[in-house]
């Protein structure tokens, strides 16, 4: 799994972009953002908690997107 | 970068400097009577402050009330992240029309917004300040703020910089920001105690974590109170703006008081909660109401002591343009200075500059020789009167145009600004003209008086109907002359038994999305 960016719900705040430690956040043409699932590690082995979840300044954007496989640490 | 943007600089010559350098040690604005408390009311006169502190704020509209009704201010929306969330904010709020803290309509790169900068100085000479103030956190997006910064210190040295925090990440770029010669810091603190902040502030996000209730609110206030100390030891200016909500922060913003002063802020924003359920914030869900005008003002007075109390800000808009009180920043979109020939010009900014600075001087002069026809006065009498105005100092703004009217205390002790307050149109419009007067007597049902350049005759009737004497007979005049004239006249009146002195009511302080000029 990784997670994934409600895009109806993103304001384009940038918040989330620098805090990622995988640089799976960009920004699209529209000024809205992101999330790389093939880099998205869900923060497993950074931090405590997904930093994308931590910071997004509106509750249920920053999703675990169950299309994908569980994440695991190598 | 600079050269992308096609910018010439040109530098004043030196003799204007100097003639700039005796206006600004102009001393106008005296204190009277020995009373310690200086005449030129709340919000930075030039006898309150040590010289260098004069120096740094006579030009900048947000820190001293003189200086708000001939200077200019702008701010550029290049830092749209936030570390913090607080109740009375929402960040998916973007109405075109709505003005308040935290709201925009385009974010902007820094060489964007640098480019702006100097379209609206060249536009605007009166434009001596940028802000940099969100809508998110300045300190949040530090690369974005401090790239604007050093882009415009260099093309545009004259314009003061100044930028606007919830001081959470505010103890890492003390050190930097000193380095750009950033000297006005805005600090929003809504309080000191933790149990306080639980109920106004829902988390923060602090390295690398995401806190809730108490434990947030304690990293927050120390992270401030932090910032602060570490600002004034540097010798940075700060001004601290703090949201009354009241039943939740209102009594303890008096002790927010005197925390921030003990620790050097120069100066205390105590402003109204914005908060209407169409803004989407926990607030305008919850029904949280503002404070009405006369429990903005107590609360006001209850603070002024040593330290002065700021009460003309607008609350404007993370992307406002202009002079306090209005927003011309529809005509500074991006397609617009996209197209514009931007030529900076130090020589012509600092002449228009110049003939502020004589206008100044003859509003405090007018001031002074008014205030003698007050002296040996002695009356319990207070009152208020609204002014409408335009700028300038002067009364010149017809009744039916006004967006807001200038609040003045008038006492023996003589005529003091301690307030503004907003008539403009609700964002989903449909109000005919009587209502919007009806909205005017609303927000100055305190005042004993409306200054009007003109006025027509069924809004006048209307008012004196209401008990507010309207007043058309200083119109092109100067407004704290006008009104001890006014305020001198009354007590004869009084004393001769022509008139009775009665105590007015409170008034309305308006919420709800407000139309820009431009747009009404």
């Amino acid at each position: 799994m990784t997670y994934k960016i409600v895009e109806s719900n993103c304001t384009g705040c940038s918040a989330c972009e620098p805090e990622c430690p995988n640089k799976a956040i960009s920004e699209t043409k529209d000024g809205l953002f992101i999330i790389d699932p093939n880099k998205c590690t869900e923060c497993i082995g950074h931090h405590d908690e997904a930093q994308c979840v931590a910071v997004c300044p509106i509750d249920k954007t920053c999703i675990i997107d169950t299309s994908f496989p569980r994440y695991q640490a190598a | 970068m600079l050269n992308e943007l096609n910018i010439e600089v040109s530098t004043p010559p030196p003799d204007l400097d100097a003639v700039l350098q005796q206006v600004a040690e102009h001393k106008g604005c005296g204190t009277e009577g020995g009373s310690g408390k200086a005449s030129c009311g709340s919000g930075a006169g030039e006898n309150d402050l040590p010289q260098e502190i004069w120096d740094k704020v006579k030009n900048h509209p947000c820190y001293s009330e003189e200086a708000h009704h001939h200077y200019a201010r702008m701010h550029v929306a290049v830092a749209p992240a936030c570390n913090i969330q607080c109740n009375y904010c929402n960040r998916k709020y973007d109405c075109a029309n709505e003005s308040r803290p935290g709201v925009v309509s385009e974010k902007l790169s820094p060489e964007t917004a640098a480019k702006k900068v100097l379209a609206v100085a060249s536009t605007i000479p009166q434009m001596t300040v940028l802000g940099i103030a969100g809508p998110g956190d300045p300190l949040a997006n530090p690369e974005k703020t401090f790239k604007t910064f050093e882009l415009i210190a260099k093309t545009a040295p004259d314009i003061k910089l100044c930028v606007s925090t919830n001081g959470l990440a505010l103890p890492d770029h003390v050190e930097e920001l000193s380095k750009y010669n950033i000297d006005h810091v805005t600090i929003t603190i809504n309080m000191i105690d933790p149990e306080v902040g639980a109920k106004i502030y829902p988390w923060v996000y602090y390295k690398k974590k995401r806190y809730t209730g108490v434990e947030a609110a304690k990293i927050l206030t120390d992270r401030q109170l932090l910032g602060l100390e570490m600002l004034t030891e540097r010798g940075i200016l700060s001004k601290i703006n703090s949201v009354m909500i009241p039943g939740v922060n209102d009594k303890h913003l008096v002790e927010v008081n005197k925390a921030v002063k003990s620790r050097g802020a120069f100066l205390h924003n105590i402003m109204p909660l914005i908060s209407a359920p169409e803004h989407g914030t926990v607030f305008g869900l919850t029904g949280q109401r503002g404070p009405t005008a006369q429990e903005l003002k107590a609360l006001q007075d209850s603070c002024e002591g040593e330290m002065n109390m700021m009460r003309h800000c607008r609350q404007c808009r993370a992307d406002a343009v202009g002079l306090l009180g209005e927003d011309r920043s529809a005509e500074f979109t991006t397609d617009k200075i996209m197209e514009m020939e931007v030529s900076y010009d130090l020589e012509s900014r600092k002449a228009y500059q110049d003939a502020v600075e004589i206008e100044r001087l003859a509003v405090s002069a007018a001031k002074k020789s008014e205030m003698e026809t007050l002296a040996g006065e002695h009356s319990d009498i207070s009152m208020l009167i609204a002014v409408a105005t335009k700028g300038g100092g002067k009364v010149n703004e017809h009744f039916g145009h006004a967006n807001e009217f200038q609040v003045y205390e008038l006492t023996t002790g003589g005529a003091k600004f301690v307030g503004h307050r907003r008539v403009d149109l609700y964002c989903q419009g449909g109000y005919g003209e009587e209502e919007s007067l009806s909205t005017v007597i609303r927000a100055i049902n305190d005042c004993h008086a409306v200054f009007v350049a003109k006025i027509g005759g069924c809004p006048k009737n209307d008012l004196k109907t209401a008990g507010i004497d309207p007043v058309d007979q200083y119109a092109g005049e100067f407004i704290e002359q006008s009104a001890i004239a006014y305020f001198k006249a009354y007590l004869d009146k009084v004393k001769s038994g022509e008139i009775e002195h009665v105590v007015r009511g409170d008034a309305q302080i308006r919420q709800g999305a407000l139309m820009a000029s431009s747009a009404a």
